[in-house]
């Protein structure tokens, strides 16, 4: 891990041809190399169990790839899960909090840059409010200011809206778009939504069944900001539709 | 939000008949059917054997030598409770977190836990009595053996039920063991420990009351009164302090409803039967 961290640029994220078998003899992943630099939005899309969240546990140092290396400035990761894996006990306030905490900052400043935020993903006003009174859409909005409190210059997100409905994935989606354009950071996002994954990145990556790889690679040059109305678009559908022709293959 | 709470309260006053409606006309139906015991089965010479409520809310508690001789008795009982759960909670808190920690300690402990729950308290009895004598202290261990292994159980089960998600987020930010114990794995627990206390506290109460059965010394508690008047065909007296001691095993139950409802009630959906 130390060897790792000594070679990490700060703010990026990269794979060198890095494979995963499990013990019990599953090929999750297989000779995996891309790098992702600040300010690049790199999605990952793949049919369900190719091993893309396996890719993020090794991305963020949960797993240790069994070949190959992965580089990674991890000192203060954003790491986005699935579920908006809140604390119950807690307020949204003592949610967002939470990391900061984790990191011995003081309460003053805490309170600060968790109410900063809190404001940015559009929570202002329900500071006080349990995880039980939230919709699923804000538990997952409370998740994003969490992990934005210590300015991640490298941004995890482990196909985070998958539970919501299509409105509030497109809102969120509009979110994420904006906090990677306001914050800057190097992100690296899983998901199966095709058309999630080209509104958002600057590069696609399609991953094939089990064993894991690189199968395609789409560049989007799309400026941003993205409208929402882009998703209308005949170029976006027909990018949309390249992705999916390489998906498909990767079936075969 | 506010829609919501809207249209519940016109059925909150009503679901309030609703609920206690229903136990009253079920109690009133119990006194009925025990007066019916009292005067109609039982001929009068042989009354003594249930006598009818209102001579047992005259003996039993209107007469205050009576009723403070059981109120007294009681609070002995309730004081060996309390002692009894307390170092039940103290015990199974320590032994639940050490298992929550490694597996092996928990591999290592549980077979001797389940032992100790099957073991008959009836029949370990006269050891106790031979090892801590027939005082305070043998009351007090009675209930600590008979309150423990739920409050470990439930208390196991809730440390280990942290979410996984959580616990990545806790490892990726370099969280310790007491930091990751105090902030995560304790807080999701108190859910399943409530649940574990309810069930204990209850069973400390049965345990105070089997442990004064069978140990005499020190001052007498409810288990040594209830026996007494058994022996001197005391019935009045027999009942109302057989209905004291269900009261205040109600009253624990209850207390400790209360306490969870305080403590996780703003954040956890809880069923406390009480509400």
């Amino acid at each position: 891990m130390e060897s790792d961290r000594t070679g990490s640029v700060i703010g990026s994220l990269a794979f060198e041809e890095t494979g995963m078998v499990f013990p019990d003899g599953t090929e999750a992943l297989q000779n995996i190399s891309f790098t992702v630099d600040k300010g690049e939005f790199v999605t990952v899309v793949g049919p369900s169990g190719c091993g893309k969240s396996t890719l993020l546990k090794i991305a963020s140092g949960l797993l240790e790839p069994s070949s190959g290396s992965v580089r990674a400035d991890r000192d203060q990761l954003g790491y986005v899960f699935q579920d908006a894996t809140l604390l119950d006990w807690r307020t949204v306030q003592g949610n967002v909090e939470l990391l900061a905490e984790l990191h011995g900052v003081g309460s003053q400043e805490r309170e600060r840059i968790a109410a900063e935020a809190i404001e940015l993903v559009g929570l202002s006003g329900f500071e006080g409010h349990y995880p039980r009174a939230l919709s699923g859409g804000m538990k997952m909005r409370c998740s994003l200011a969490r992990s934005l409190t210590l300015k991640p210059p490298v941004f995890l997100f482990d196909e985070p809206f998958s539970a919501v409905d299509e409105i509030t994935r497109e809102h969120l989606n509009d979110e994420t778009q904006r906090l990677f354009r306001t914050e800057e950071f190097a992100g690296l996002f899983i998901t199966h939504s095709i058309s999630e994954a080209v509104f958002l990145s600057t590069r696609v990556l399609v991953m094939s069944a089990r064993p894991g790889r690189i199968v395609a690679e789409f560049d989007i040059s799309f400026d941003y900001p993205r409208l929402p109305e882009l998703r209308f678009d005949p170029s976006f559908a027909e990018l949309c539709g390249q992705v999916s022709l390489k998906l498909r293959g990767s079936y075969a | 939000m506010t829609g919501r709470s809207a249209i519940q309260k016109p059925g909150t006053v009503r679901s309030l008949t609703e609920r206690i409606l229903p136990p009253i006309v079920l109690g009133s139906g119990f006194v009925g059917i025990w007066y019916l015991l009292s005067y109609g089965l039982l001929e009068p010479r042989r009354r003594f054997l249930l006598r009818p409520p209102h001579e047992v809310v005259q003996v039993g508690f209107l007469d205050w030598d009576n009723f403070s001789d059981i109120l007294l008795s009681l609070w002995s009982s309730t004081k060996v409770a309390m002692i009894g759960l307390v170092i039940a909670i103290c015990i199974g808190f320590i032994l639940a977190i050490m298992m929550s920690q490694a597996k092996i300690v928990e591999r290592a402990i549980f077979p001797f836990m389940v032992t100790l729950q099957a073991i008959p308290i009836l029949a370990i009895v006269p050891l106790i009595a031979f090892w801590f004598g027939t005082g305070q202290r043998s009351r007090v261990v009675v209930c600590v053996i008979i309150s423990l292994f739920p409050i470990i159980v439930n208390t196991l089960f809730g440390l280990q039920s942290a979410d996984r998600g959580l616990h990545d987020l806790f490892t990726l930010h370099h969280a310790d063991r007491v930091t990751r114990m105090r902030k995560l794995m304790f807080p999701s627990a108190l859910p399943a420990i409530f649940a574990g206390l309810r069930i204990s506290a209850g069973l400390s109460v049965i345990g105070a009351i089997v442990g004064d059965f069978f140990f005499g010394k020190g001052d007498a508690g409810i288990g040594q009164l209830l026996r007494r008047y058994a022996n001197q065909l005391q019935g009045e007296e027999l009942l109302a302090a057989v209905i004291m001691s269900s009261a205040l095993g109600v009253t624990v139950f209850l207390a400790f409803g209360w306490l969870q409802q305080r403590a996780i009630g703003r954040w956890h959906e809880t069923t406390t039967g009480v509400d």
